[in-house]
């Protein structure tokens, strides 16, 4: 793996370059990390994902929790790895265990031994030895240190347990590292200025390729997020890669693009999905004109409601994604209503691209040093003329 | 609109050819005075069709043909999946373009609930607001919906002729807006497990409406309305239906009321017969007929047309299809075979993924009902291919002695599929173990 800063924008954001040895082409950063469910997308079929812009959505997260349930490590072994389990070859593999769909830390059950996690097959907790031994097997092209994160409102005590918890555990990850894949530092602090700064710090002196950012996304407020953004990536080198998981909705990815952070997890694209939304704002960089009709988001639209039941047009108009190219609003709508697969499958393509559409903007925001415009004009137009419909909390939960 | 007197049915002869054997010797009857053109409407000799019917090859009974359909132009012997809703579940539209589906079935009944015939008329018919650019059929609702919700179903009711009225003027222009190639005529359907009177009023109350089908129908030029035999498992039923609907000319038939939980040997002798009693230069379509094996044995048989929720609905449930029967993929010796579901299939899902991976993912994952669902129906599709183009060579017969070989490895081939490929001329004496009673 080789990473390049390229261009800085207000100091601190950063567009850069990443090469992965799977991937063909480098990827430019900003860039997501698409989510996925042992390996695959949640619903977007291997043979649609060709469809994506590429190279920006060869970058996937896969969880080796996902794995636990029905595949050994053994079975994965002998299958060859990640790209041979899961059948995509020109793509790059993100692994680590937090995934913030289905498998959140579970900090109240971390011990010493392991880091817990919440996922649809219950508690599991996964030790540094384990949880290595399936970075043998999976041969991901960069993977994350177990961390473990704690909520923002934990004790003192708790969270500075937290740090050097996952420092030691880092220390020994990388004792058992396997030949092939980036090691990422995983730096946690939970909401201490102080406990950032030290756990970043730490980190920075270690022997790894990049930096694995958690315990955001875990209830603290976007207020104090800049400030704690800004405590880690202030003590990191800058030539490394910087990946975030947990900040989800475009808002908090640019606060994370503001603190010097290059690669991002997030699971807005899946919320949307499942509750019948698909993305529309503007992605040719022009201010959103709210119209003035109270109730019309100009953000996304809600394809289940009955306004778009005979609305003979793609979701954008002139977005190529497969969705928008091949069926029209009042399509989705009948398959949302009669609950049919598909209406998930064509919401997350088209969400996909446009959301990728936006980081698109990002780069190039930076590249023309003029990103921190960017983001006020972007923060500000999403929220001029519109009501307060109360669907964006909802997204911030977790 | 006119309405038909009610004519009571003539006795039933059932108890006379309670004794017919091995196919196809069918009764010389009379022709009863019902089921000439008294009071039907015939159509006229320059049938309105909007279809044409090649057959390329044949052998013995089983054919190979080109169906030209106003949207496709299609091979058969063919399956068709079924779209209930105006989608294969899970699977989108240039899927099923690279799978290779030529035909995909909709219901009229569902699609009239949700989104209503008159939203995707004025959307530009069914093929533009699922943009399908293939052939689709639209069936009435067999099983669900149309029947059991018909006011004639619901109990006492006094002119069933004034019902149907009430019932098939929605009907025909449901199927009329929503713009299939190929709509299926309102019929009366019972099941195959009940006997008693009921199989036989169904099947005169099938022909009567066919004539109010074909008088209410408004697109002959682009839609072609199939006509579908009943009479349950009674063969002098079948036949009179079957004389009723060839007199009315139409541009296709199908063989309805199967599929339902009937025995297998009862089952092959209605296809049987209703194959041999049908035109020749028509499309032949057993409806609901579903596993590959009825398929072959159908085809062989002389059918041209197929469908079933089987494929995609297994593929759920976990099951694969596969040259030997089926594949489990829930089963927990899966989770360490890291062979492909198929070996000798070239879908996408075969070439890429592994039992594990599929077993690691079926009933928790959306995408495990998928990719079993492509592989699903890419199997059924090869398999249609593979019967039009064996048929087209002259290998049929060593095609269906290599499938049920594959299928019935020790040879134990079941009776009834040997009885049937004795009357479809086929010798698959290779594929049965011999049992040496000397």
């Amino acid at each position: 793996m080789k990473f390049v800063v390229k261009a800085l924008s207000n100091g601190t954001a950063r567009a850069g370059v990443l090469h992965l040895d799977s991937v063909a082409a480098a990827i430019d950063t900003p860039s997501l990390l698409l989510s996925t469910r042992k390996g695959l997308p949640l619903f977007t079929s291997p043979d649609l994902l060709s469809s994506f812009p590429s190279p920006d959505s060869r970058l996937l997260h896969v969880s080796p929790l996902h794995f636990l349930e029905g595949l050994s490590i053994k079975t994965i072994s002998k299958i060859g790895g990640l790209h041979q389990l899961v059948g995509l070859h020109d793509c790059g593999f993100a692994a680590f265990p937090r995934d913030s769909i289905q498998c959140l830390p579970e900090a109240t059950a971390t011990n010493k031994t392991g880091a817990s996690f919440e996922t649809p097959c219950g508690r599991l907790l996964i030790k540094p030895a384990e949880y290595m031994e399936m970075m043998s097997s999976m041969k991901p092209e960069l993977w994350a240190t177990l961390a473990d994160e704690v909520p923002a409102w934990v004790s003192d005590k708790r969270n500075k347990t937290s740090v050097d918890r996952t420092i030691k555990w880092l220390d020994e990850c990388i004792a058992l590292s396997p030949v092939s894949g980036a090691v990422f530092g995983a730096i946690v602090g939970g909401s201490s200025l102080e406990e950032r700064r030290r756990c970043a710090q730490e980190v920075a002196t270690r022997n790894v390729s990049g930096y694995w950012i958690g315990g955001f996304g875990l209830a603290e407020s976007m207020d104090e997020r800049p400030a704690l953004l800004n405590a880690v990536t202030e003590a990191l080198p800058e030539e490394k890669p910087r990946l975030i998981c947990g900040l989800g909705l475009p808002e908090e990815i640019l606060q994370g693009v503001a603190a010097g952070v290059d690669l991002f997890e997030s699971t807005y694209i899946y919320h949307l999905t499942l509750e019948g939304f698909a993305l529309t704002f503007p992605l040719d960089g022009t201010r959103i004109n709210a119209p003035n009709v109270a109730g019309i988001d100009p953000r996304k639209i809600n394809l289940r409601a009955t306004v778009f039941r005979k609305d003979a047009t793609p979701i954008v108009e002139g977005c190529l994604c497969y969705t928008c190219q091949n069926h029209t609003r009042a399509y989705i709508n009948h398959l949302l209503n009669v609950h049919e697969m598909l209406a998930q499958i064509l919401l997350e393509i088209h969400n996909t691209h446009h959301f990728l559409g936006f980081f698109g903007l990002i780069r190039e925001a930076i590249k023309a040093g003029r990103f921190e415009e960017f983001r006020k004009d972007f923060v500000r137009s999403r929220y001029d003329g519109l009501v307060e419909d109360g669907s964006e909390p909802v997204l911030l939960a977790r | 609109m006119a309405l038909t007197p009610f004519c009571s049915p003539p006795p039933s002869l059932c108890s006379s050819f309670r004794s017919l054997r091995r196919g196809l010797f069918l009764p010389l009857l009379q022709a009863y005075p019902y089921t000439t053109s008294k009071g039907a409407v015939p159509m006229p000799e320059t049938a309105l069709m909007a279809l044409r019917f090649e057959v390329l090859g044949r052998f013995n009974r089983a054919r190979a043909a080109q169906l030209t359909l106003p949207h496709f132009v299609c091979q058969t012997p063919l399956f068709m999946p079924v779209g209930t809703q105006g989608t294969i579940k899970g699977l989108a539209t240039n899927q099923l373009e690279d799978i290779g589906c030529q035909i995909i079935l909709g219901n009229t009944y569902h699609l009239a609930l949700r989104p209503t015939s008159e939203l995707i008329d004025e959307l530009g018919g069914l093929h533009k607001f699922m943009n399908w650019p293939r052939a689709l059929l639209t069936d009435s609702g067999e099983s669900s919906g149309w029947k059991a919700n018909a006011p004639y179903t619901r109990g006492v009711y006094s002119n069933p002729s004034m019902c149907f009225t009430l019932a098939y003027f929605g009907y025909s222009c449901y199927i009329n807006r929503i713009g299939a190639d190929i709509i299926m005529a309102l019929d009366d359907v019972v099941k195959t497990t009940i006997t008693g009177p009921r199989i036989e009023e169904a099947m005169y109350r099938t022909l009567r409406w066919i004539d109010r089908c074909i008088a209410a129908h408004k697109r002959p030029y682009d839609q072609n309305l199939f006509g579908i035999v009943q009479g349950g498992l009674d063969p002098v039923l079948r036949d009179i239906c079957v004389r009723g609907l060839v007199d009315r000319n139409l541009p296709g038939y199908a063989i309805g009321g199967l599929a339902g939980g009937e025995d297998k040997d009862s089952f092959w002798r209605v296809v049987a017969q209703c194959t041999a009693a049908l035109p020749e230069d028509k499309p032949r379509y057993v409806m609901g007929v579903g596993y590959p094996l009825d398929i072959v044995v159908c085809s062989a048989l002389g059918a041209d047309m197929y469908d079933c929720v089987y494929p995609t609905r297994t593929a759920r449930f976990g099951t694969a299809l596969v040259p030997e029967g089926v594949l489990k993929l829930k089963n927990n010796a899966m989770a360490e075979d890291t062979r492909p579901i198929d070996s000798t299939c070239a879908c996408m899902v075969c070439k890429n993924y592994s039992r594990a991976y599929i077993h690691s993912l079926v009933s928790k994952d959306a995408m495990g009902s998928q990719l079993l669902s492509y592989h699903n129906l890419y199997y059924m599709m090869q398999l249609s291919r593979n019967l039009h183009s064996s048929i087209v060579r002259g290998k049929f017969p060593e095609f269906v002695c290599n499938f049920l070989q594959k299928m019935f490895p020790k040879g134990d081939v079941p009776e009834w599929v040997c009885n049937a490929m004795e009357v479809a001329e086929i010798d698959i004496s290779s594929c049965r173990a011999r049992f040496r009673d000397d």
